[in-house]
């Protein structure tokens, strides 16, 4: 592999990173701090994705489609935990994975009852759609350039947001002991719709930005979420730099994986899961 | 008389009525689910008896349904018994390694970990050849059950076919329901109630969690043979996520713990799923509502309920000096 390859893959080994890491902190949050496992979590990416796609060809323009994406899914968000997930802190794991379970089919149903179950593209923003020059022969889409920058920015408000706010010490605190953070006073339980809320508007804003490069296609869902639940798993739960290196392991892994072996490539996230599983039982960090 | 015995036995009863009450398309509707059934019944044994909640279950009954695939001759029908006995000790070996590395780990880890290996297996026969890759193998002809002269029972047969599975399914019941009775059985269940407290009474943990883990993949094993025998076909998809998250679900659905719970849900979300589809091309949203009404309304899954009526009167009174 020459120079000019192994820096485009690395470079798309990062924007995939960031992309999971999305997603994936969402999923660690609710995990972590609400106790509860999420098997719907890649359904708000589908949504999110979708959005972009309807809402683009709404409104013709893709900035203006994510910003009333993001208030959809808050607003998703708020009401799904309200109606459902505020009665399953108190329920097993089974009885959360069943409810998801559930959930899934019911978000991926009405996705095909509402936008049909075609594949879409969306357009690339014509300001991002450039190339930049590496080599000779090789560029780079400037566009993807563009998602990582903005992921990186959202992964630093996020660990300004838990590590250096009132809020963050609450979520971290709720996360190590909820009923304590109860009984000083706090309303949890807005804390818990915050988070809950977050974490959809993370995942679907993943989609979204995602969608000119993946495009949008019904799998989507399903596919970010088993990946997602990989990551969570190897930074551990509930912790979000965890999740951080996790991803970059993955992204790091999966691609590299494709372009080297293409034969092994599918297993390769789940062999680096088990290796890393049974070294370090816990995942590799434990806590926010 | 004993309730315990009497409502598995009218419960035979009932199903043994399949083949006479209905067209063939419910004899094989049935078997498929009776299938499915011991499938649950096996995942049940480690999430219901042991507490060990696997994402991964669908890589043992994969691997009993490639097994048959594989072994089976192009031309001519396989042997039945040295295509099971293939396919027993294949996914009873596969269970055991997986187990020993995978039960190093705890809850969510746990269920994570069996997902990995699960997805591995998957990716193995997805991605390479050997298996037929994602299209799978076909086996032309169901396998002939002869032993020296006497020629068995004809599986070609749909009733024959039925009544030989219907007798498995009730053979597995009454060899877990032995097992669960026994003090290996006691044993898994204080493993689940309370793990440390067991070890510190000086069980070996593990090697008990191990067994159930083995035991458990070989039955799964059993009943994908028997899927691939009914279907005459082995392809990836039977051991994906999808297909452990299916189990999971029916198992979940109709209440872990009891046997009983394994069989309903199997029998549950099979009929669900047949009822809606035939009502309208969007089942699939009406199963999510029904599954997510049946878990906000009935915490204990369909078969607690069931279990609630069986079990009762005899447990209430063990602890009565």
């Amino acid at each position: 592999m020459d120079i000019g390859t192994f820096f485009i893959q690395l470079l798309n080994s990062v924007q995939y990173g960031l992309l999971l890491f999305l997603v994936a902190s969402g999923l660690t949050l609710i995990f972590g701090i609400m106790g509860i496992i999420n098997l719907a979590h890649g359904s708000f990416y589908m949504v999110g994705a979708y959005m972009a796609f309807s809402l683009t060809s709404l409104t013709g323009n893709l900035a203006t489609a994510i910003a009333l994406g993001v208030i959809l899914s808050v607003a998703l968000g708020i009401l799904l935990e309200w109606a459902l997930f505020a009665r399953l802190y108190r329920r097993d794991h089974l009885q959360q994975v069943l409810l998801t379970y559930g959930l899934v089919l019911v978000f991926e149903e009405l996705r095909s009852i509402i936008v049909g179950n075609d594949v879409h593209g969306v357009a690339i923003p014509a300001v991002f759609s450039g190339s930049i020059q590496l080599s000779d022969t090789l560029s780079y889409p400037v566009y993807r350039l563009f998602i990582s920058a903005v992921c990186l920015a959202l992964a630093a408000g996020l660990y300004l947001l838990i590590k250096k706010t009132r809020l963050g010490m609450v979520i971290r605190a709720g996360s190590a002991n909820r009923e304590m953070v109860q009984s000083l006073g706090f309303n949890i339980k807005l804390v818990y719709r915050l988070v809950f809320a977050l974490g959809v508007a993370l995942a679907a804003f993943a989609g979204m930005i995602a969608a000119p490069v993946s495009s949008v296609y019904p799998g989507m869902g399903t596919q970010v979420l088993i990946v997602c639940f990989v990551v969570v798993v190897i930074g551990g739960i509930g912790s979000v730099s965890g999740a951080m290196v996790a991803a970059m392991l993955i992204g790091l892994t999966d691609t590299f994986g494709k372009v080297m072996f293409p034969q092994w490539a599918g297993a390769g996230i789940y062999i680096l899961m088990a290796a890393i599983l049974l070294w370090r039982p816990e995942g590799l960090f434990r806590r926010i | 008389m004993n309730r315990q015995i009497v409502l598995p036995l009218a419960a035979v009863a009932v199903l043994a009525l399949v083949p006479w009450a209905g067209s063939p398309f419910y004899t094989e509707l049935v078997t498929k689910v009776m299938i499915l059934a011991i499938f649950t019944m096996s995942l049940d044994l480690l999430v219901g008896c042991t507490g060990l909640i696997s994402f991964g279950h669908a890589a043992f009954f994969g691997l009993g349904a490639y097994a048959y695939a594989l072994l089976a001759p192009k031309e001519e029908a396989a042997s039945l018994w040295l295509t099971l006995a293939a396919a027993i000790g294949l996914s009873a070996s596969a269970a055991a390694v997986i187990g020993a590395l995978v039960l190093r780990t705890r809850g969510i880890y746990f269920i994570m970990a069996t997902l990995a290996f699960a997805q591995m297996f998957y990716f193995v026969f997805h991605d390479t050849d050997f298996g037929g890759g994602s299209d799978g193998i076909t086996v032309n002809l169901r396998p002939q059950a002869s032993i020296g002269m006497w020629s068995g029972i004809d599986l070609g047969n749909s009733v024959q076919f039925f009544y030989a599975i219907l007798t498995l399914l009730g053979a597995t019941f009454a060899f877990l329901r032995k097992l669960l009775a026994s003090p290996l059985g006691y044993a898994l269940k204080g493993i689940k109630v309370n793990e440390h407290r067991m070890r510190s009474l000086g069980y070996p943990v593990f090697g008990y969690k191990l067994a159930s883990f083995t035991i458990a993949g070989t039955l799964a094993g059993l009943a994908g043979y028997l899927s691939g025998v009914q279907s005459g076909f082995a392809n990836p998809e039977l051991l994906s996520w999808q297909q452990s998250g299916n189990v999971l679900v029916m198992l979940i659905l109709g209440g872990s713990g009891t046997l009983y719970g394994a069989i309903g849900g199997a029998f549950a979300f099979s009929l669900l799923e047949e009822a809606y589809s035939a009502i309208s091309v969007h089942w699939q949203l009406m199963l999510g509502l029904t599954i997510i009404a049946l878990v906000l309304v009935l915490p204990g899954g369909l078969g607690g309920w069931v279990a609630r009526l069986v079990m009762a009167p005899a447990e209430e009174h063990a602890d009565d000096d």
